[in-house]
C-alpha cells in the first residue's frame, strides 16, 4: 500500500525533527539529520514517480485522527503524485546541499528540528483529502517555515520579515478557512469527496474562488499579496530559502489547482480565467521589475519567484478560460504549460538559491555590490549558476524556454474564445509575458555578471574558494535536470499527462514519445513544433566545428595582457559597472513610471572638497498605496480604543451591561 | 534519396549564409561610403578583415575568465543556427520544424545573453555600459518581435517559418492593416537589434552612446572574427526574415527542379541587394538618437506590434 508507506515516511521526517532537538546540542550531528532527510526524500520521490508514470488508480486512506466525526482522509492521485515529486526532488537536493552547507550554520539548534518538520508538512498538504487535515498540514508547513525564517532572529530585518510572514500566513489561512466553509456548505461535508459532488450556486462558487485566490495567492506570492515573500525567503538559511522559494510556493499552487480545478469543478464561469490571467500577467511583470532593482542576491531571486508564479498563473488562467468555454484540448495545453513551469521553476530556483548559498558560505556576502570575479575561485559553482540563470531567462535549449514556449502556444489559441474581454486580455498578457521574459534575461545578466564576472569588489570576494563536494553534487544534479527537461520536453509532457487529464475531464496533449526526434507537438492540427534536442545538437555541432577548424587551420595562440579598455584601464575595481549602474537604463525606462524612481545628484561646486552624492529614491507602489493605508488605519483605530485599557471597574461593568443589552436587543429583533 | 536531398539543402543554406554574410556587410558599407561621396573600401574588405583576424593570436585581458573565451563560439553557433532556420531561397526548409519563430527569437536571445556576459567579464566600465544598454534595448525589442510572431501566427495558423512563408505566397493574404503594422514593427526591431543608426552606430568605437561595439571592445583575433561574423549573420538573418515574410515572391517551393532553385537564389540575392540599399539610404539620411530616446522608439515598435495582433484578435480579415 503505497499511500500508508508515504504517510509513515512523512511521519518519520517528523521523528527526525524531534530527534534533531537532542542531536543539535552535539556538534557535527547536522549531517545525520540532513542525511536521513535526504534518504527519506529520495524514497518519497521514487514512489511518487512510480505512481505518476504507472498511471495507477488513486489510493485513499482514512485514519481515526483529527476531528472525531470526520477522521483524517488521505488520498494519492496523479496531481498529488506530481507535486510530491516536485517537493521531494527539491527536498532531496536541498538536503544533499545542506550536508556540506549545514556545517556553516552558526545556530544549528534553530534549524535542524524544523527542517524535517517543514518537509513533512509540505508532504502532508499534498496527501490531505479533507479540509481539516489540509488546513492543519498547511498551518504546520507555515509555522515550521516561519521558525526557519526566524533562525537568525538577532538581525532586526529578519524579525520584521518573520512578523510580516506570520501576519500574511494567518491572513491566507483565514481566507482558506472561509473558502472551505463555503465549499462544505451548511451540512459541513468537509471531506473532499463530498465537496466534489456538492452543487454550488454560481455566486457562492465565485466567492470561494476569490477566497482561494487570496489564501493560496498569499502563500505563492501573487501580487499584491507578495510583500512578505522577498523579505522572508532570503532571511532563512540558503537551503531553506531554496525550499521555500522553489517548493513551498508550488504547494500553494497545488492548493489552488486542487480546490479550483478539482473541488469546485464544473461549471467554470469564463471570467474566472480572465481574473486569474490578468493577475498572473501583472504579477509576472511587476515581479521581474522589482527583482531588477535589487542588489541583494537572495532578495533578487525571491522577487523572481513572484515573476515565475505569475507565469504559472497565466497558464492556469488560460486553462480556466478554455474550460469555461468547453475547449478541453486547448485547456490541456495551458494546464500542461503551467505544470511544466511548476517543475521547471522548482528546478532552477532551487539551483540558483543553492548557488547563492555556496557564494554566501565562501564570502559571507550576498550584496552584489561587494562581490565580483567569483568565476575564478569558484568555476564549478559559476557554471552551475550560469546554467540556472540561462534556464530561468527562458533561453533555448534549457527547460525554462520549453514551458514558456508552451504558454505562448496556449495564448495563440485564445482567438477561438468567444468572449471579447478575453480576446483583448490574452494578447495583452502575451505582451506582458514576453516583456517579463526579456526583463528576466536582463536581470540574470546582472545577477550572474556582477556576482561572478569582472574583478572582485571586496577582499572577501577576492579570497573566496570553491565550495564543498556535497554542495557541488547538489548543484550539478539540478543543472543536469534543467538541461534534460529542456532537451527532452516531450517526455516531461507525457509524464504530466495523467495529472492534466485528471483535471481536464480526460483531455490531454497528444502523446509525445512517438514523435520523430522527440519533437514537442502541442496541438495535433497546428503545425508549430519545437525540438530542444536538435537545437542543442545543431548548436553544439556548429560551435565545435568552428572551434576545431579555427584552431586547426587559423590560429590558436593566446597572449595575456592588461585589459585594453580604450587605453584607460581602471586600476580600481570600484570603477567597474555595479549592480545599480547596470540596472540604471532599465530603471529610467520602467522604474520612473512604476516605482517613481528619482535620481538626485548633489555635486559640490568646484573648489569644495566634499564628496559628490548620488541618490536614487524609489517607492514601492503596492506597499505605499495598498498596505500603508491599511496599517495606518489599524494603528489609528487601536489608538482610539487604547483608553479602554485604563477605565475604572465601574465603567467596565457598565460596558459589559451595555453589550449584554445590545446583544439581547439584537436577538429580539432578529427573531 | 529524399533524406539526402534534405540534408544537402539544409547544409547548402548554412554554407550560403556563411559566405554571403560578410558580402552583405561590405555591400552596405560600400553603398554608405558612396552616398557620402567617398570611394569606400572594396566589397570584399570584410572577408579580408575576417581572414586577417582569424590568423592573429588572441590578446586576452588578465581578468578574463573561461566564459570570455567560450562566449564567441556560443554566440556564433546560436546565431548561425537561428539564421539557418529562416527560409531564404526555398520556402520549405527540411529542418524548419525543429524550431519555430519563437525559438529563433529566443536563440538570438541566447546569443545576446552571452555577449552581454562577455562584456561584463573583463571588469571594465566600457563593457558594462554596453552590456547594460544592450539588455535595456532587448527588453523592449524582444517583446515587440514576439508580438509580430503573434500576428503572423494568427494569420498563418502556425509559428513555423516555412509554413508562414508558404502561406504568404498564397493569394488569400491580400493587403492587411495588421501586416503593415507588423512590417513597421519588424523594421524598427531589426534596426535596434543590429545596432544600426539611429539606435547605435556600427562605425564608431569611441562614443559614449555606443552599445554593441562597447561590449566587444576587449575581443581580439579569432574571437573578434567570430563575433564580427555573427553580427553580419544577424543582419543577414533579419533581412532574410523580412524577405521571407513580406516579400516572399521568387522563393522555390518544394518539388521543383534544379533551375527553379537557381532562380530562387537569384531572387534572394536581389532581395538582399535591395534591402542593403534601403538600409544604407536610411542610415545616411537620419541622425543617431540619444540613448534614452531609444526606449520611446522601441516602445512605439512594441505598441505597433501589439496593435497589429489585437486587430487580428478582433477580426481575422484586418
Amino acid at each position: 500500500m503505497p499511500l500508508s508507506l508515504l504517510l509513515s515516511l512523512s511521519m518519520a521526517l517528523l521523528v527526525v525533527g524531534l530527534h534533531a532537538i537532542s542531536a543539535a546540542r552535539r556538534t557535527g550531528r547536522s549531517q545525520q539529520t540532513y542525511g536521513i532527510s535526504l534518504v527519506i526524500c529520495v524514497i518519497l520521490l521514487g514512489m511518487a514517480l512510480v505512481h505518476l508514470l504507472s498511471a495507477a488508480a488513486p489510493a485513499t486512506l482514512i485514519l481515526p485522527l483529527g476531528l472525531p466525526w470526520l477522521g483524517a482522509h488521505f488520498r494519492l492521485d496523479a496531481l498529488s503524485a506530481f507535486f510530491l515529486m516536485v517537493v521531494n526532488l527539491g527536498g532531496a537536493v536541498a538536503s544533499l546541499f545542506a550536508l556540506g552547507y549545514g556545517q556553516h550554520e552558526p545556530a544549528p539548534g534553530r534549524v535542524l528540528p524544523f527542517y524535517p518538520a517543514f518537509l513533512a508538512g509540505m508532504n502532508l498538504v499534498l496527501l490531505a483529502d479533507d479540509a481539516f487535515t489540509f488546513l492543519f498540514a498547511w498551518e504546520f508547513m507555515s509555522l515550521s517555515s516561519w521558525a526557519l525564517v526566524m533562525a537568525h532572529h538577532r538581525e532586526s530585518a529578519n524579525t520584521r520579515a518573520g512578523y510580516l510572514y506570520l501576519v500574511m500566513a494567518c491572513f491566507g489561512t483565514l481566507a482558506l478557512l472561509l473558502a472551505f466553509g463555503l465549499l462544505a456548505g451548511p451540512q459541513g461535508g468537509y471531506d473532499f469527496a463530498t465537496i466534489r459532488t456538492a452543487e454550488m450556486t454560481p455566486g457562492l462558487a465565485a466567492l470561494a474562488l476569490i477566497l482561494v485566490l487570496m489564501g493560496t495567492g498569499s502563500k505563492a506570492g501573487l501580487v499584491p499579496l507578495h510583500v512578505w515573500l522577498p523579505l522572508a525567503h532570503p532571511a532563512a538559511p540558503s537551503h531553506v530559502s531554496a525550499l521555500m522559494s522553489g517548493v513551498m510556493t508550488k504547494v500553494a499552487v497545488y492548493g489552488f489547482i486542487r480546490i479550483v480545478f478539482d473541488l469546485l469543478g464544473e461549471p467554470v464561469a469564463w471570467w474566472w480565467g480572465g481574473l486569474v490571467l490578468g493577475l498572473g500577467g501583472i504579477t509576472a511583470v511587476l515581479g521581474v521589475l522589482y527583482a531588477l532593482m535589487q542588489h541583494d542576491l537572495k532578495r533578487l531571486l525571491a522577487y523572481h519567484t513572484v515573476e515565475n508564479i505569475g507565469i504559472i498563473f497565466i497558464g492556469l488562467g488560460l486553462a480556466l478560460a478554455f474550460q469555461g468555454n468547453q475547449m478541453y484540448a486547448s485547456a490541456a495545453l495551458a494546464l500542461t504549460a503551467a505544470l511544466f513551469h511548476v517543475l521547471n521553476h522548482s528546478l532552477f530556483k532551487s539551483l540558483l538559491f543553492l548557488g547563492t548559498g555556496a557564494v554566501l558560505a565562501a564570502t559571507g556576502e550576498r550584496d552584489m555590490e561587494r562581490l565580483g570575479g567569483l568565476i575564478h575561485p569558484m568555476p564549478w559553482t559559476a557554471l552551475a549558476f550560469l546554467i540556472g540563470a540561462a534556464a530561468i531567462s527562458a533561453l533555448p535549449p534549457l527547460n525554462g524556454f520549453a514551458s514558456e514556449w508552451l504558454t505562448f502556444q496556449a495564448i495563440l489559441l485564445t482567438p477561438e474564445l468567444p468572449q471579447w474581454l478575453l480576446k483583448f486580455l490574452a494578447p495583452a498578457v502575451g505582451a506582458l509575458l514576453a516583456l517579463s521574459a526579456a526583463l528576466a534575461a536582463a536581470c540574470f545578466v546582472k545577477a550572474f555578471g556582477i556576482t561572478f564576472l569582472g574583478r572582485p569588489r571586496s577582499p572577501a570576494a577576492a579570497q573566496a574558494c570553491e565550495t564543498d563536494r556535497y554542495s557541488l553534487t547538489a548543484l550539478f544534479t539540478l543543472a543536469t535536470l534543467c538541461l534534460l527537461a529542456g532537451i527532452l520536453p516531450g517526455l516531461v509532457v507525457d509524464g504530466l499527462s495523467p495529472a492534466v487529464s485528471l483535471l481536464n475531464g480526460g483531455a490531454r496533449l497528444p502523446v509525445q514519445q512517438s514523435q520523430p526526434w522527440l519533437t514537442l507537438v502541442p496541438v495535433v492540427d497546428v503545425k508549430s513544433t519545437y525540438n530542444g534536442l536538435l537545437v542543442l545538437l545543431f548548436m553544439a555541432l556548429s560551435g565545435i566545428l568552428a572551434a576545431v577548424l579555427i584552431h586547426r587551420f587559423a590560429s590558436h595562440g593566446v597572449r595575456r595582457s592588461p585589459a585594453w579598455d580604450c587605453g584607460f584601464p581602471d586600476v580600481n575595481p570600484a570603477a567597474q559597472y555595479t549592480a545599480g549602474s547596470f540596472a540604471q537604463p532599465i530603471r529610467r525606462v520602467f522604474g520612473s513610471v512604476v516605482f517613481q524612481a528619482r535620481e538626485q545628484v548633489t555635486m559640490p561646486p568646484p573648489g569644495d572638497g566634499r564628496a559628490a552624492r548620488f541618490e536614487v529614491k524609489m517607492r514601492d507602489p503596492v506597499w505605499d498605496y495598498g498596505y500603508a493605508p491599511i496599517t495606518a488605519a489599524v494603528i489609528a483605530i487601536s489608538n482610539r480604543f487604547n483608553h479602554l485599557q485604563y477605565l475604572t471597574i465601574r465603567r467596565y461593568l457598565s460596558l459589559v451591561f451595555g453589550a449584554l443589552v445590545l446583544l439581547l436587543l439584537g436577538m429580539a429583533l432578529w427573531r | 534519396m529524399a533524406l539526402m536531398h534534405d540534408h544537402l539543402m539544409q547544409g547548402g543554406q548554412m554554407l550560403l549564409l556563411l559566405l554571403l554574410a560578410p558580402l552583405l556587410t561590405g555591400w552596405v558599407r560600400t553603398l554608405k561610403a558612396q552616398l557620402l561621396r567617398r570611394r569606400g573600401p572594396s566589397l570584399l574588405q570584410p572577408y579580408r578583415d575576417l581572414l586577417k583576424l582569424l590568423r592573429k593570436e588572441v590578446v586576452l585581458a588578465d581578468s578574463a575568465s573561461w566564459l570570455f573565451r567560450v562566449a564567441p563560439y556560443l554566440i556564433f553557433a546560436a546565431i548561425w543556427v537561428a539564421a539557418a532556420l529562416v527560409p531564404t531561397f526555398a520556402s520549405s526548409l527540411p529542418f524548419s520544424w525543429s524550431a519555430d519563430l519563437i525559438a529563433i527569437v529566443a536563440l538570438l536571445g541566447t546569443a545576446r545573453f552571452f555577449l552581454a556576459l562577455a562584456g561584463l567579464d573583463v571588469g571594465t566600465s566600457f563593457g558594462g555600459i554596453g552590456a547594460s544598454r544592450e539588455m535595456m534595448i532587448a527588453s523592449l525589442a524582444e517583446p515587440a518581435m514576439l508580438m509580430l510572431v503573434f500576428t503572423l501566427s494568427l494569420l498563418a495558423g502556425t509559428t513555423e517559418l516555412s509554413a508562414v512563408a508558404r502561406f504568404m505566397l498564397t493569394a488569400d493574404v491580400g493587403l492587411r492593416v495588421s501586416l503593415a503594422l507588423a512590417l513597421l514593427a519588424l523594421i524598427m526591431v531589426a534596426i535596434a537589434e543590429n545596432a544600426r543608426i539611429p539606435v547605435d552606430n556600427p562605425a564608431t568605437h569611441l562614443e559614449l552612446t555606443m552599445v554593441h561595439e562597447a561590449m566587444v571592445l576587449e575581443y581580439s583575433g579569432r574571437h573578434l572574427a567570430l563575433i564580427e561574423l555573427a553580427a553580419s549573420l544577424k543582419l543577414l538573418l533579419y533581412l532574410s526574415l523580412l524577405g521571407c515574410i513580406f516579400v516572399p515572391w521568387g522563393m522555390t517551393t518544394a518539388g521543383e527542379e534544379a533551375t527553379a532553385y537557381l532562380l530562387g537564389v537569384a531572387a534572394y540575392l536581389a532581395k538582399l541587394g535591395l534591402g542593403g540599399l534601403l538600409l544604407a539610404l536610411f542610415e545616411t539620411s537620419i541622425a543617431k538618437m540619444r540613448v534614452f530616446r531609444v526606449d520611446q522608439f522601441l516602445s512605439a515598435a512594441l505598441m505597433l506590434g501589439l496593435l497589429g495582433a489585437l486587430l487580428l484578435f478582433v477580426s481575422r480579415s484586418l
